[in-house]
């Protein structure tokens, strides 16, 4: 039987506000699987012309599947979420690409011809599941030197980035990182953030905490508008004495969940649902694990290649910072400038925050409203670092694009 | 301080023991920019085991609350104020153990007081005040969200009820006067007085809506946001709430004398509630709701120091707890498993008892007789009420597939008991019968099986008296219809012993009996007081007083039904079987009606006929008023019912005396579950206190004062 591949595009994204993870966090006494299944219930309502017995999947990712992120989160977020109950999902993990990766897997199932709509995105509660929960490491990792002991603290790999790319200073990273947080305040100020924001209820009882009762929580809470360089100068680096990344030149932890509609672009236009990324290509890449902010570079490489682009073809870049300096490894590798007005327009996780397997949606939900108001552009992707030396890059296509008028 | 407060500081120290719910203020920004907000969460700390109420110290803190967001209003640093609850509990009303310790009528004025001063100030805010119902809501808890300018309710919600007419009071914070004012009299009629009177039957969220009572539904997955989001939109005047005119005028006095009917229907002006209720919801017509307030206040005062409230409080309390916990049951630990069960006899009694162990024990279930024949139309019979289920949506077709494959007849006892941990007969009510049934069983069955019997008046000693093993036999007896009526007497004979009974009360528990445990007495509890009673009514017809008269002298106590048509349910035939058990056992006080006798030789399924010409009210049927040889000595209405009434007195403390069960609690709840005796009498021992009966005839009250009564 022929088979044509078909185009698959990014409907419409939406998230929760992202928390900071801990017992003062504003999620702390909400549940990771409520967080994903009412950003479901959002893109639902902001798609009527879905019908949600045409959803062929819901795919979620989280890094942690225990407890109110186990249970394979995609089932039960979907039947929480008021999906009929023909509508089928699963899990997946790819940890901090969580996300990404279940719209990538999703994609790859639409473009092959086994789905036409499904519902992929990611949730981390980093508060409730913090990093490392329940893991058990093969020693054979250390007694055959198969990693290097610092492969699983990712504050290290980055450090170790910093020894790769020496002319990356500390320096360098502060700035931008003050930069990130002065484009998120712009954005938030022109509006450009809330209108992919879920307004997520919150209950508290902690006095501690601050007002006890429910709350209702509509922006992100780990935003430092007004970082300074100074403010961050006298940061601590956690991870190597005179070292050279902070709290300040990273992204934090935190809660927070993501999700979007894919669908092949027939079936979006015959439904009369919004085209928001046609996608290009997709591709991950493995490196040394104890370097893993590396990994976008190679993944980006194959990506390109793939599409038969070349770098000066993308004008438009959401790069994931988990750290400042695997953004600017990246930005060095192929030339372009720390603070190029293509990169990361409204900011990124320095700012926003990084709840692991639900960020690769953030990035395509913003990278999709910069299409929408920049018709000159034609190609943009979403990339990002992900945990035991791995990068994760997405192509996507303008169909704004309005050419070379 | 101001007044409220200090007349809440007052009420608080009453009742020290409250559960003191917190009312919990936290601004947010609405979303769409539509200001700031406070968000009240009332929470009394404790998870949805534990449901939020209101006591005066509860009120205090919400008085509290609304203090600090009053000044916020005021200031403009506030647009609107919302209440909510903690996680599936709005908040389900006054706390009814403050009430019960209520002594003084100004006591009890002061807590109507205190939640109408509280909850009136949230229509007085400067700005608007929204109500999401997130959960449970009733009573009280429906009353503050009344007083809020909008309302939102959840999808989700489970329970909303005004549930104070069932229990003997009216919704008097608010709830009387606000509501009718709110959806109009006729719905206001459905929910206080018709739900209420109809066994306390709870809306939905979805009827909420619909009733008018909340401006909005969401579901309950996000119910908090969405409630939130709309009311951004209503603020900003993006979303108009409007609400249908309300019909002032005759539809309005209509729906009060429907109210009127309902009452006389079901308690026959024998309980004050909800006729305090209706003249409040009549007068709410005027739409004057200080007025209401008012009258709302002095009823609930009124309630609150009567007999009928402290009896409801007594009754609902005994069904909700004791009901659960049954009194000198033994440990459950010694309870064995029961993973079948064998029914004896196939008659429509048997195979309604099958159906039931089916459908709650889930379990198989076989039915045996004497013919094939019988054996299939239970089995038959069975199936045809699975199929009713299923053609309801009661159950889907795979769950009809299951209990049908689990009920099985057979005519060999040794084929369908060889593994059956639990047998229970219904056959003929003959004391030799029932020992041959239980000699066939015993020599079949595995030596741990439980033999009970559905008997209604014969002993269980007796039954069991010729058995290898008598330790292992119960007595179960069910009430008719069995579907329907809770209550189960469990009869401890002389040698059954504790595992016995304790797997019986375990099987009790899943078929959601009301299990009450029964010493082995002549007709048990329910048919050896309503025995009394009916004989007594008998008796005097009798002696001379006319069927209209005698009928009528027990109709002030609100039964569900008087006592020939009550007769006439269980069958004349069977009635006088019962006093005839009875008049052998106690032949001072039971005696055999020689007019029943000659009505049942005669045929007659009742005293009365029922036609269309008569609005099928009964009417004496004039055969049975040729058959009736009466003698000449016409009592008066009062004097039947004292007559009546002492016996019933009696009857109960010679029970209590015998040990037939372990206090007149046990007495009231049988009469409640087992008899549909009504709250409002407390089942019958409070009534008997409070009307004097029991101490002119027994010399001292059944009950000690506050039990079901105003504490001394």
């Amino acid at each position: 039987m022929p088979r044509t591949v078909r185009d698959v595009v990014f409907v419409d994204g939406v998230r929760t506000p992202f928390g900071k993870a801990g017992p003062k966090g504003i999620y702390h006494e909400t549940r990771a699987d409520d967080l994903v299944v009412k950003a479901i219930r959002e893109l639902l309502r902001r798609n009527p012309g879905l019908d949600p017995k045409k959803i062929d999947e819901v795919a979620i990712a989280a890094t942690t599947q225990i407890g109110d992120q186990g249970l394979t989160l995609g089932r039960t977020a979907g039947i929480l979420a008021g999906l009929p109950q023909s509508v089928p999902g699963y899990s997946i993990d790819r940890m901090c690409a969580g996300a990404l990766t279940a719209v990538t897997t999703a994609a790859g199932s639409i473009a092959f011809g086994a789905y036409d709509a499904v519902i992929a995105g990611g949730v981390e509660h980093m508060g409730r599941h913090p990093m490392g929960e329940g893991v058990d490491p093969n020693p054979r990792f250390v007694s055959e030197k198969l990693v290097d002991e610092s492969a699983l603290f990712m504050g290290m790999t980055a450090e170790n980035l910093h020894d790769r790319y020496p002319t990356i200073t500390k320096q360098r990273a502060d700035e931008y990182a003050v930069r990130s947080q002065e484009k998120a305040a712009k954005a938030y100020a022109d509006g450009k953030i809330q209108q992919d924001l879920v307004p997520i209820s919150v209950r508290r009882t902690n006095a501690e905490a601050g007002e006890t009762g429910w709350g209702l929580v509509t922006a992100d809470e780990p935003m430092r508008p007004g970082t300074t360089l100074e403010s961050l100068a006298g940061l601590k680096t956690p991870f190597r004495v005179h070292g050279r990344v902070t709290a300040g030149n990273a992204a934090g932890l935190n809660d927070g969940a993501t999700a979007s509609i894919l669908a092949s672009e027939d079936f979006a236009r015959e439904h009369d649902l919004p085209v928001k990324m046609r996608l290009v290509s997709y591709a991950f890449a493995g490196v040394e694990p104890e370097v893993m902010g590396y990994g976008p570079i190679p993944a980006t490489e194959k990506a390109l290649a793939q599409a038969g682009l070349t770098i000066e073809d993308i004008n438009l870049f959401e790069i994931n910072e988990a750290f400042a300096v695997q953004v600017l490894a990246f930005l060095e590798h192929y030339g372009i400038a720390d603070d190029d007005a293509r990169v990361n327009q409204y900011g990124g996780a320095i700012a926003y925050g990084h709840p692991l397997a639900s960020s690769g949606v953030r990035l395509m939900t913003q990278l999709a409203r910069q299409f929408e108001e920049q018709p000159h552009v034609r190609y943009g992707l979403t990339t990002m670092c992900v945990g035991f030396g791995m990068g994760a890059t997405v192509i996507w296509e303008n169909p704004h694009f309005e050419g070379d008028k | 301080m101001s007044n409220t407060a200090e007349l809440l500081k007052g009420a608080a120290e009453l009742f020290p023991d409250e559960v003191v719910t917190s009312a919990h203020v936290r601004h947010l920004d609405l979303p769409y920019g539509a200001g700031r907000f406070a968000l009240v969460t009332l929470d009394n700390g404790f998870d949805h085991t534990k449901p939020t109420t209101f006591g005066p110290a509860s009120l205090a803190n919400l008085n509290a609350a609304i203090d600090q967001v009053e000044a916020e209003a005021a200031a403009g640093e506030i647009v609107g104020v919302g209440i909510t609850g903690k996680p599936f509990i709005f908040a389900v009303g006054a706390d009814l153990k403050g009430v019960e310790l209520l002594k003084e009528h100004k006591d009890a004025l002061a807590i109507g007081k205190g939640g109408h001063e509280v909850f009136k100030r949230l229509a007085g805010l400067a700005v608007p005040t929204f109500a999401y119902y997130n959960g449970a809501a009733m009573g009280g808890g429906v009353e503050v969200g009344l007083h809020c300018t909008y309302r939102t309710v959840s999808k989700a919600l489970p329970a909303f009820s005004l549930p104070e007419v069932f229990l003997g009071l009216v919704p008097g914070w608010g709830g009387c006067t606000i509501l009718p004012n709110l959806i109009g009299a006729d719905k206001a009629v459905s929910v206080i007085i018709e739900n209420s009177l109809n066994q306390n039957k709870q809306l939905k969220g979805q009827q909420v809506f619909d009733l008018g009572i909340a401006d909005a539904l969401f579901e309950g997955a996000d119910f908090l946001e969405q409630s939130l989001i709309w009311t951004a939109n209503v603020l900003k005047g993006d979303i108009a709430v409007e609400r249908p005119a309300i019909d002032r005028g005759e539809a309005w006095d209509q729906a009060v004398a429907r109210g009127r009917a309902a009452a006389d229907g079901k308690v026959h002006g024998a309980a004050p509630a909800a006729y305090r209720a209706l003249d409040i919801i009549a007068a709410a017509k005027n739409g004057d709701l200080q007025q209401g307030y008012d009258a709302e206040d002095l009823a609930l005062a009124d309630l609150i120091m009567g007999g009928e409230l402290r009896s409801g409080i007594y009754a609902f309390n005994l069904v909700q707890k004791r009901g659960k916990r049954p009194a000198g049951a033994p440990d459950k630990s010694l309870a064995r498993p029961v993973t079948k069960v064998g029914v004896v006899g196939a008659g429509l009694m048997a195979s309604q008892l099958a159906l039931l162990f089916l459908r709650r024990l889930e379990v198989p279930v076989v039915l045996t007789d004497i013919d094939q024949e019988r054996v299939d139309k239970g089995v038959g019979y069975v199936h045809a009420e699975i199929d009713k289920l299923l053609g309801k949506g009661r159950i889907n077709q795979d769950k009809a597939n299951r209990l049908k494959a689990l009920v099985s007849g057979v005519l060999d006892k040794a084929e369908g008991f060889a593994d059956a941990d639990f047998i229970i007969e219904a056959v003929f009510e003959e004391i030799g019968v029932k020992q041959q049934v239980f000699a066939e069983v015993e020599a079949v069955a595995p030596a741990h099986a439980i033999l009970a019997t559905n008997t209604s008046s014969l002993s269980v000693t007796e039954m069991a008296s010729k058995l290898k093993n008598p330790e292992r036999v119960v007595g179960f007896h069910f009430f008719n219809p069995v579907a329907i009526l809770p209550l189960l007497e469990i009869v401890r004979g002389e040698q059954t012993d504790d595992a016995s009974l304790a797997t019986a009360f375990a099987v009790a528990k899943k078929l959601k009996k009301t299990a009450v445990l029964v010493k082995d007495a002549p007709a048990f509890v329910v048919n050896r007081i309503l025995t009394r009673f009916m004989g007594e009514i008998q008796n005097v017809i009798d002696e001379g007083t006319s069927v209209e008269v005698a009928e009528k002298a027990v109709e002030p106590l609100g039964l569900p039904m008087s006592p020939l048509v009550l007769l006439e349910l269980v069958g004349p035939a069977i009635g006088l079987h019962v006093s005839e058990t009875l008049n052998r056992a106690f032949p001072d006080r039971f005696t055999v009606s020689p007019n029943l006798a000659a009505v049942v030789k005669a045929g007659k399924r009742g005293f009365y006929v029922y036609s269309a010409e008569n609005g099928f009210k009964p009417v004496l049927d004039p055969e049975v008023a040729a058959l009736l040889k009466q003698g000449d000595v016409v009592l008066t209405e009062e004097q039947v019912r004292a007559r009546v009434l002492d016996a019933v007195a009696q009857e109960i403390g010679l029970m209590l005396d015998e040990g037939v069960v372990a206090e007149a609690q046990d007495i009231d709840l049988c009469l409640i579950t087992g008899a549909g005796w009504p709250f409002h009498l407390g089942g019958i021992t409070p009534y008997l206190d409070r009307e004097g009966v029991s101490q002119r005839v027994n010399g001292k009250p059944f009950l000690e004062p506050g039990v079901a009564s105003v504490p001394a």
